[in-house]
């Protein structure tokens, strides 16, 4: 792929390669971002309301795993998916559900990590009146997530951004195969090496003004939950 | 307040025997007797760290004593369905107003198509109806407590037990709260409920029960127990003496 145009012409003029790789850039990270909340928040509630032996461990091993090297995931999951390997079968190597499951798998600590910080404190102030409640496990995550949602944005918008700047893992599993599963984090590595810097330049904008739209948008969603805080 | 007549059977009478209750190496009840009955509401007064709210959450079925046994309609093991607690405290769920009742109906199984109306019809009973869309965090004390009361009652409960309900608030919050209690029990629900303040239980109780130091000194007859207390620590109580 080769760009003659300056950064700005091609994010200006939209330009159909860039925009393909922008739409599957956010594509994997977002669906990354949900399913590791779908599985991160209940699960990191799960352990704020649980007391079991070990349970500190637990604690600890979810906070190292939000520092987990990406391309060790990307290896795990590169020998899981390979044809050699136990779903190799499944075929999804080298294929954009590929680069989700290994986003997925380094979101979900963020998330999970996060979610059971804030989740733990809100129990804290709830434990009581639920209790008086007669509340059982199932709706007390319900309610703690529920009323938590608002600090819980941070550990999606935290999640996403995990997700977005990364690069080792999905460069593993995806292949970088352009219009397939080329991000604009892989084309960035890729498009620099090869001195093609416009198109580089250009994707670093986008991205850029991805994260910040985010940030906004997540300010925006605190400021509203804010009305709910004492 | 539905279904009452079979909630009364299911939760009263109340009956706590022999109940002790420790944290730690601290013994917060000792040896407790004490039986609530349908009728006028209960008040538990004593100083601070006599064991007040320590009694009112075991005979919620919220503290375990580690002697003794506590039944509700001569049951030991029933879902505290038709109990309600008001904390000292209320906490304020991080929703509006509107929707802390309507939570509170749904953890009581109201069906989803009876809580809107439901949920208004409680609030208006409190007073709160013209602030239903507004953040329950931002009320104030009073408003707290009277929203804490519309989600207790919201349980339809035929035991509601009150933690201080008029702690800190000024007189006029204080009247409204004694208000809405007087009108609950006048529906038939078992009040019982804690105060430091021996002239609000006088104003409220049928039956007030004194505790120190864990143990239950007396109870009895509002009248009776103001009027000649049969013993001398609830004498200097009464008297406004300081029970150290």
């Amino acid at each position: 792929m080769t760009h003659d145009g300056s950064a700005l012409d091609l994010v200006l003029g939209a330009d159909p390669a860039l925009l393909s790789i922008v739409r599957l850039s956010l594509g994997v990270s977002l669906s990354a971002t949900l399913f590791a909340a779908l599985l991160g928040a209940p699960l990191g509630a799960l352990i704020a309301l649980s007391r079991f032996p070990g349970r500190q461990a637990v604690v600890v091993a979810l906070n190292a795993f939000m520092g987990l090297p990406p391309v060790v995931i990307g290896l795990a999951v590169y020998l899981l998916l390979s044809r050699s390997g136990p779903l190799g079968s499944l075929g999804l190597l080298f294929t954009p559900q590929a680069m989700i499951i290994t986003q997925t798998l380094l979101v979900l600590p963020i998330i999970a990590a996060l979610t059971r910080q804030t989740v733990e404190d809100l129990w804290l102030e709830y434990r009581d009146e639920l209790a008086a409640m007669g509340v059982g496990v199932l709706r007390r995550v319900r309610t703690l997530l529920w009323d938590a949602r608002f600090s819980l944005v941070t550990a999606l918008l935290a999640g996403f951004g995990r997700a977005a700047a990364e690069v080792g893992s999905i460069i593993i599993v995806g292949g970088n195969i352009e219009g397939y599963t080329r991000t604009m984090t892989t084309t960035i590595a890729l498009e620099t090496s090869k001195g093609n810097l416009p198109l580089a330049m250009g994707l670093g904008m986008v991205l850029l003004c991805i994260v910040l739209a985010v940030n906004i948008a997540a300010a925006a969603v605190k400021s509203i939950g804010a009305r709910f805080e004492r | 307040m539905n279904g009452q007549s079979s909630a009364l059977n299911l939760e009263l009478p109340v009956v706590l025997r022999d109940v002790s209750v420790q944290r730690g190496t601290t013994v917060l009840l000792r040896g407790v007797n004490l039986r609530l009955e349908a009728g006028a509401p209960t008040v538990l007064i004593g100083p601070n760290g006599s064991g007040k709210t320590t009694l009112l959450r075991t005979a919620m079925g919220l503290v375990r004593p580690a002697s003794g046994s506590v039944s509700w309609g001569g049951r030991t093991e029933v879902p505290p369905v038709r109990r309600a607690l008001v904390l000292q405290r209320p906490v304020m769920l991080r929703r509006s107003v509107l929707d802390n009742v309507r939570y509170a109906l749904a953890t009581a199984a109201v069906p989803r198509v009876q809580r809107l109306a439901r949920a208004l019809e409680l609030l208006n009973m409190v007073g709160l109806r013209d602030l239903a869309d507004r953040p329950a965090p931002r009320l104030s004390g009073g408003e707290r407590q009277r929203l804490a009361l519309a989600r207790a009652l919201a349980r339809d409960p035929a035991v509601l037990f009150l933690d201080e309900p008029t702690a800190s608030l000024d007189p006029a919050a204080t009247q409204a709260i004694e208000e809405l209690v007087r009108a609950v029990a006048a529906r038939g629900v078992k009040v019982v409920m804690t105060t430091h303040d021996l002239a609000e239980a006088e104003r409220i109780a049928g039956e007030v029960v004194l505790l120190h130091r864990g143990e239950v000194v007396e109870s009895g007859p509002v009248t009776q127990l103001f009027g000649s207390p049969a013993t001398e620590t609830a004498r200097r109580f009464i008297a406004g003496q300081l029970l150290l």
